[in-house]
């Protein structure tokens, strides 16, 4: 019933608020940063929440599909715009740390390398470059089933992202933990659901 | 630059700018003095003592929590009152020395410090402290020691970080003695001549400047001469990362980031990292003490 509701009203959102509502936080970020809203050392402040935000985006985007199969909500009108959004964040996130956080370029190629944390962080960052340039209905149509295949890439790439931060996080701290038992429950309901797919 | 504390304490609390200004010179080079015995001013640099809000508001204490901001906000259920420090182990007189008796027998000196956190970000900060010599003179230390074991409070009805074990409490550290019995380490009890915050490691703390930060343990409670290496919180969380010695040195990275370089801190968005010294720029007074061992081992 409530379900019913909530559906009915979502489908009359138009997915273009759904990327304004999205991209708020951007311009009230940098208003943060510059005005002391982000604390003391602002570049770590904006690097950590634009990844945090990627971060939450990404797994806003694994929950639809189980709140469908579980909850009978659908909300898969919003599942691109939730993964073209976080392709944004991830974007960001990684322009800060290039551009206000180390700015060396030498030192760039050789912390991607080195550092087993942004190793990882970068591999993220890959494998969802080619999934944010076929978000789009003309990829969907000429990729037919690869298409498909290729976006379960998400769930590699988002369990990056999680296994990212928990590295990068000093001692064993809990808000990377709950993110990434998150992402791993998102995960394990597909594994139960399709066996066969488990490699994807 | 003077003016940055000036506004931010009370004409009162706030030391005169022209002592403060004079002392700023001779403190940048003073501290080797007692070692070298080259007059400070001959390498006098110009320090720039960070502002109050940054010293306290941007806080690595993670028995008040892991975000830099969580110290400032929950550390004030830290009661100070009757503090005392345990010290123990191989000294002439171990006891509990009340923090008042402690420091009616010490000397308390301004020392301009630069810190270097593990992290890569630093400070300037004036701290108000006595020398640790002082105080394990006062227990009197016997000759097989030669290590120093530190200890933080650990109280989990004031410390709501305690509850998770993101360390394994209480926060221990450790120093060999001679690096302990340096002019340069001190047991910090204020800054900018206010008391020191609970967030800083009231009602004292340890600081030795050329280490990285995490080194300097905060609300000490006992203190224990020993004979072996005693363990140290860090190194027992990750020994890869994070060293016995944890100098600053720019030539040997954290695995996770370079120390080549540092951010310092209250720079806004746009700052550029600055070289980071080695030794954090005391080499000249304390790369003695490493003579002839690896660096890169002995980190």
């Amino acid at each position: 019933m409530v379900t019913e509701l909530i559906n009915r009203a979502t489908r009359r959102i138009p997915t273009w608020s759904v990327y304004v509502i999205g991209l708020l936080p951007i311009p009230w970020l940098i208003y943060m940063a510059q005005t002391g809203g982000l604390g003391r050392e602002p570049i770590k402040g904006l690097e950590h929440e634009l990844g945090e935000l990627a971060l939450q985006l990404l797994i806003a985007g694994l929950c639809i599909t189980p709140l469908r199969r579980y909850a009978g909500l659908n909300l898969i009108r919003f599942r691109r715009t939730l993964g073209v959004l976080a392709y944004s964040y991830v974007s960001l996130h990684l322009l800060v740390w290039l551009v206000l956080d180390i700015g060396v370029l030498s030192q760039i190629g050789t912390d991607i390398l080195k550092r087993p944390y942004i190793t990882i962080g970068m591999a993220g960052f890959v494998v969802l470059t080619p999934l944010a340039f076929t978000s789009n209905n003309w990829s969907v149509r000429h990729l037919g089933p690869k298409w498909r295949k290729l976006h379960k890439l998400t769930y590699l790439a988002t369990l990056l992202g999680g296994l990212h931060y928990v590295m990068l996080a000093k001692g064993l701290q809990l808000e990377p933990l709950l993110y990434m038992s998150a992402i791993l429950m998102l995960l394990a309901l597909r594994i139960r659901r399709s066996p066969r797919n488990q490699a994807a | 630059m003077a003016m940055r504390w000036k506004n931010t304490l009370k004409e009162s609390e706030a030391t005169p700018e022209s002592a403060y200004l004079n002392r700023r010179q001779l403190m940048a080079g003073a501290a080797g003095m007692g070692l070298i015995g080259l007059p400070g001013i001959a390498r006098a640099e110009t320090l720039d003592p960070h502002p109050w809000e940054d010293i306290t508001e941007y806080n690595n204490y993670y028995e008040f929590g892991t975000r830099k901001e969580d110290p400032a906000k929950n550390a004030h259920m830290l009661t100070t009152a009757q503090w005392s420090v345990k010290i123990d182990g191989l000294v002439e007189r171990p006891g509990n020395y009340a923090f008042e008796d402690i420091m009616a027998k010490m000397t308390v000196e301004d020392r301009l410090y630069r810190f270097r956190c593990v992290e890569a970000w630093s400070m300037v900060i004036p701290w108000n402290g006595f020398e640790l010599r002082d105080l394990l003179e006062l227990a009197g230390v016997q000759s097989a020691a030669k290590y120093v074991a530190f200890e933080t409070a650990l109280r989990s009805d004031e410390m709501p970080g305690v509850a998770y074990p993101v360390l394994d409490w209480p926060y221990v550290e450790g120093l060999r003695l001679d690096e302990a019995v340096h002019p340069l380490t001190i047991m910090a009890t204020g800054i900018y001549g206010k008391d020191i915050p609970n967030q800083n490691g009231a009602p004292l703390r340890l600081v030795i400047p050329w280490k990285y930060g995490f080194k300097s343990i905060k609300s000490v409670v006992r203190i224990s001469l020993t004979d072996r290496e005693p363990p140290t919180s860090w190194n027992k969380a990750n020994a890869h990362e994070y060293g016995f010695y944890s100098n600053v040195n720019p030539e040997v990275d954290h695995r996770r980031w370079s120390q080549a370089s540092e951010r310092v801190i209250g720079g806004g968005l746009f700052s550029a990292k600055q070289p980071t010294q080695m030794f954090n720029g005391y080499g000249e007074e304390v790369a003695s003490l490493y003579k002839g061992m690896d660096l890169a081992v002995h980190y």
